[in-house]
């Protein structure tokens, strides 16, 4: 089902829609056929405006199954249409799905436009010349079920044909079945009765320019080397594989021609020292994983601080804690990621915002690492890295140079002393192995003002501490003020972080458009903030913090600012929907 | 660009800190006159290490240098070596660091056959800590954590490493400099990850754990010198040897089986087997016990077969274009 519907997103891109995904599966391999716990969703949203979100509820739902549609019914649009799957619904799935009687027959679905396809019968009379035969065969109906999508949304067919083509082209039967299958799925819209009328998605007016469609994960692996190309330096990548942030390591794992050395460790562990022996060596070093993983690291993350060597840390947020919610989406790893070491070791905490934001918060994130030679933490969660939405490229000829000169010479009259900071940004030079003269040793010891000596001393220990906070803290006069997108008269602003991002803005042009007024900003730097924010938030009335988890950003501001914000959580393991965001926001303005 | 340096110009300016009669000065003065016979330079080394009495190590080395945390210094230097295969990087560890906390990474790090050089100074016993038990304790051994003996069956170390399919492994005593720079010398030419494990003294905590192999009266009798291409021999006449059948080492006394029938070791076999089976002679070493060189075996290194893929990639692909990569999924234009 992800592959269908990753097609009719990349149908609709090339058609010019703007749009957002939401795919949604579970953490089994192969969960257990007709349970609600096995269902696996692809949720698009495509439309001829500008949006943000993959929507609250669809006007079409596609349910293979019996479980299927009872996971997924409640989301439908009162009056929605359903293309149902009717050779799935016997008696024994229908029970396993919990329903007590056939729900296609016992009125269930009487609101709803049902548009019944015997898709499992259908796909083996269109299969049935190809020569595949057994299990393979019903493999196809998900290609008959995007056939009929496609002539519903009048998608164009070749890019999805010329798609099978390039992905199944090795094995001569499948490529046919699935061709014939789509191509079924797309006749019977055609020819049958049924189909009464199509939906017509015109393209969308967006800005000029060249889109592409991407999802988070993609984004961030190209934001890597592009930052590499940025920074002049060669892109290590140290990762073990963990959900939902493997598809970063796949993604770089293929550009072997850009030079990106991709390492994959025996753990997590090992994937941080990895990275940090890389960033010794004066590489680009990055390490990516989730929340599980990030806490194995935090050992290594404080090595790289203590040892002020420049290291990109990615955590693509999921359900927690422990394995929790593995292929489902959170945002409550942010406190890990300020706070989660040992010892006083701030770091400076970035966030992307939604697929589209991923790759220049990526290079910021370098950009970050670099100059003030830290270990970063940049946070994406499942949402943005398994979604999907048209990105308009950036001039890649215009990229920023963020490279930072190796040390070559020695810093004093006799010696070479490693932690000399620059008096603007409290940094240490970065002397790499291979440079004459410069030999120094660094570790985990506490160093030594300026010579980088092991000092055991208790006030140089406590001037070393406030050096790495300040150095920390100063960054907030390199990055920008937070924008405010306001509307003279609003009392309330809601403040996000992370993926809400699409949702509140989607839910403020709702608040808006319901004639009131409301304010909105979004937090790319979690650590440290934006110097204008305190006065931001203190100048509304209320501020309300969506977040998919129980409150991490609202603690953090009422701690730094004093300030009573208003909590809003949800930690179901999906996004919020825009209605959810809205009804809040009308609430706080009527109160 | 090699100079000519002597041992002081591979010293650091720190003063070493370890307890008076510690065998790890005995090691690192065998290191730094290696360094300085080898030739290279002092700028392309560089050594790291986790924690631990030994890991102080790199702070004496006049090198590039890492003091890590426990157990990791085989994933950083894995890192910096594929980083940087120009570099000579050596691991220096012990016993609780690399087999204990750092298990994991020493594997995979000699299964990968990244071109890193790893000193394991085995002392038998948690030393900076203050005497516990370690992985390569004797079972039964009184420790303050251990009062009433360990109940851990403990690691060989060389068998290991042999089962985790490392290149070369080799082992010394810290006491014998000349034959720790012949092991050292045969590291450093191996290409890929090798393993040295090197008896260490401590005298504070386990005084004597080698006494067996270092002790002038039983040194003789329990010393076994492997040289590649020669039968198994030793005792102070040679009178002792070594035969393998069914997989397991017997010692044997030459005058009765004669010479012939001995075990001739080759370290160049492709298959660790034998050496496997040497490794098993002694559990500890309080009797008759093998050091040398076990096993050195030519394959290619991870770096090396990695950069390959890189040239490969970019013979066939062209170097990367970033226009190229962010439309390489399609892409269209809005007038």
């Amino acid at each position: 089902m992800q592959l269908a519907g990753a097609r009719f997103t990349e149908a609709s891109a090339i058609f010019g829609n703007d749009l957002s995904t939401f795919p949604s599966y579970p953490a089994e391999i192969r969960a257990p056929a007709d349970t609600l716990g096995g269902v696996s969703t692809f949720q698009v949203h495509i439309a001829d405006r500008d949006i943000l979100t993959p929507g609250d509820h669809p006007d079409v739902l596609v349910a293979m199954n019996p479980a299927a549609l009872k996971a997924n019914l409640a989301d439908l649009q009162p009056a929605g249409t359903l293309v149902v799957n009717t050779d799935a619904f016997t008696e024994r799935r229908w029970t396993k799905a919990g329903y007590t009687a056939n729900p296609l027959e016992d009125g269930t679905l009487d609101a709803f436009t049902v548009l019944p396809v015997p898709m499992e019968e259908l796909t083996k009379k269109a299969v049935e010349e190809t020569g595949l035969k057994g299990r393979g065969v019903l493999r196809s109906k998900n290609f008959l079920a995007l056939g009929v999508l496609a002539w519903m949304y009048g998608r164009p067919v070749e890019p999805t044909i010329k798609w099978i083509e390039s992905k199944f082209g090795s094995t001569p039967e499948v490529l046919a079945a699935n061709t014939n299958a789509f191509k079924a799925g797309y006749n019977l819209g055609i020819t049958t009765e049924v189909f009464r009328h199509t939906y017509e998605v015109k393209p969308a007016k967006m800005e000029p320019g060249t889109y592409a469609n991407v999802t988070g994960n993609q984004a961030v692996a190209w934001g890597i080397i592009a930052a590499g190309q940025a920074a002049k330096l060669p892109v290590f990548y140290a990762s073990y594989p963990i959900t939902p942030a493997s598809d970063i390591l796949h993604e770089l794992a293929r550009r072997r021609n850009f030079g990106v050395r991709t390492f994959q460790a025996e753990d997590e562990i090992g994937a941080a020292g990895a990275a940090l022996g890389a960033a010794f060596g004066g590489h680009l070093a990055v390490t990516g994983t989730s929340g599980p993983g990030l806490a194995l690291k935090s050992e290594t993350i404080s090595l790289a601080l203590m040892t002020e060597l420049p290291m990109l840390i990615v955590d693509v947020q999921r359900g927690g804690p422990s394995t929790g919610l593995p292929t489902k989406t959170e945002q409550s790893d942010l406190l890990m990621a300020l706070y989660g070491r040992h010892g006083e070791s701030p770091l400076p905490v970035v966030a992307v915002g939604s697929p589209s934001d991923a790759f220049e918060t990526t290079i910021e994130a370098v950009r970050i690492a670099l100059k003030y030679m830290t270990p970063v933490i940049l946070l994406s969660d499942g949402y943005i890295a398994n979604g999907a939405e048209p990105w308009r490229l950036p001039d890649l000829e215009a990229l920023p140079d963020i490279s930072v000169p190796f040390q070559t010479e020695l810093n004093s009259p006799d010696r070479y002393l490693p932690y000399l900071r620059d008096p603007a940004t409290l940094s240490r030079p970065w002397a790499i192995p291979g440079t004459a003269g410069l030999q120094h040793r660094i570790g985990g010891l506490e160093k030594v003002d300026g010579t980088g000596a092991v000092g055991y001393d208790g006030p140089n220990h406590e001037l070393m501490t406030d050096y790495r906070e300040r150095k920390i803290a100063g960054i907030a006069d390199d990055i920008p003020d937070i924008e405010v997108d306001g509307e003279e008269g609003a009392t309330v602003l809601v403040l996000g972080w992370g993926s809400t991002s699409s949702a509140i803005h989607a839910a403020v042009r709702m608040v808006r458009h319901q004639g009131a007024k409301v304010a909105r900003a979004h937090l790319r730097h979690l650590n440290p903030f934006p110097r204008n924010l305190g006065e931001v938030l203190g100048s509304y009335q209320k501020v309300l913090v969506p977040e998919l988890n129980r409150g991490q950003l609202w603690r953090l501001l009422r701690a730094e600012y004093l300030l009573d914000c208003t909590r809003f959580s949800k930690v179901q393991g999906e996004p919020f929907k825009t209605g959810e965001i809205r009804d809040k926001i009308l609430e706080l303005i009527e109160a | 660009m090699t100079e000519t340096t002597t041992r002081q110009d591979w010293q650091s300016n720190q003063e070493v800190r370890w307890c008076p009669g510690c065998g790890d000065y005995t090691i690192l003065a065998s290191v730094q006159n290696f360094m300085a016979d080898l030739g290279v330079a002092r700028e392309n080394t560089v050594f790291v290490s986790g924690i631990g009495c030994s890991s102080r190590f790199p702070y004496y080395m006049n090198t590039y240098g890492m003091h890590s945390i426990h157990g990791r210094a085989p994933a950083i230097a894995s890192g910096l070596a594929v980083a940087r295969p120009d570099l000579s990087v050596w691991v220096v560890t012990g016993d609780g660091d690399a087999l204990s906390i750092g298990g994991n990474h020493l594997i995979h790090a000699m299964r990968r056959n990244v071109n890193i050089k790893v000193l394991l100074f085995n002392n038998q016993i948690y030393g900076l800590t203050k005497g516990q038990y370690s992985p390569t304790s004797e079972k039964g051994k009184r420790t303050k954590s251990s009062p009433m003996g360990s109940v851990d069956t403990p690691f060989n170390p060389v068998s290991l490493a042999l089962g985790a399919e490392a290149s070369f492994v080799a082992r010394t005593i810290d006491m014998d400099r000349d034959h720790t720079v012949a092991m050292l010398e045969a590291a450093s030419q191996h290409q890929g990850s090798a393993f040295i494990e090197i008896y260490q003294n401590c005298n504070v905590f386990n005084d004597k754990a080698f006494e067996a192999l270092t002790g002038k009266e039983e040194r003789s009798e329990n010393r076994i010198n492997l040289e590649h291409g020669k039968p198994v021999t030793f005792g102070p006449n040679d009178e002792h040897g070594v035969m393998i059948f069914d997989g397991t080492p017997h010692i044997v006394e030459v005058a009765e089986v004669g010479l012939a029938s001995l075990h001739v070791h080759d370290a160049h076999a492709e298959s660790p087997a034998a050496a496997f089976a040497l490794s098993r002679l002694a559990h500890g070493p309080f009797g008759p016990t093998p050091i040398g060189v076990f096993r050195d075996v030519p394959r290619s290194t991870y770096e090396a077969d990695l950069d390959r893929q890189i040239l490969d990639a970019q013979t066939s692909r062209g170097p990367g274009n970033l226009q190229d990569l962010v439309t390489s999924s399609g892409s269209w234009v809005v007038e």
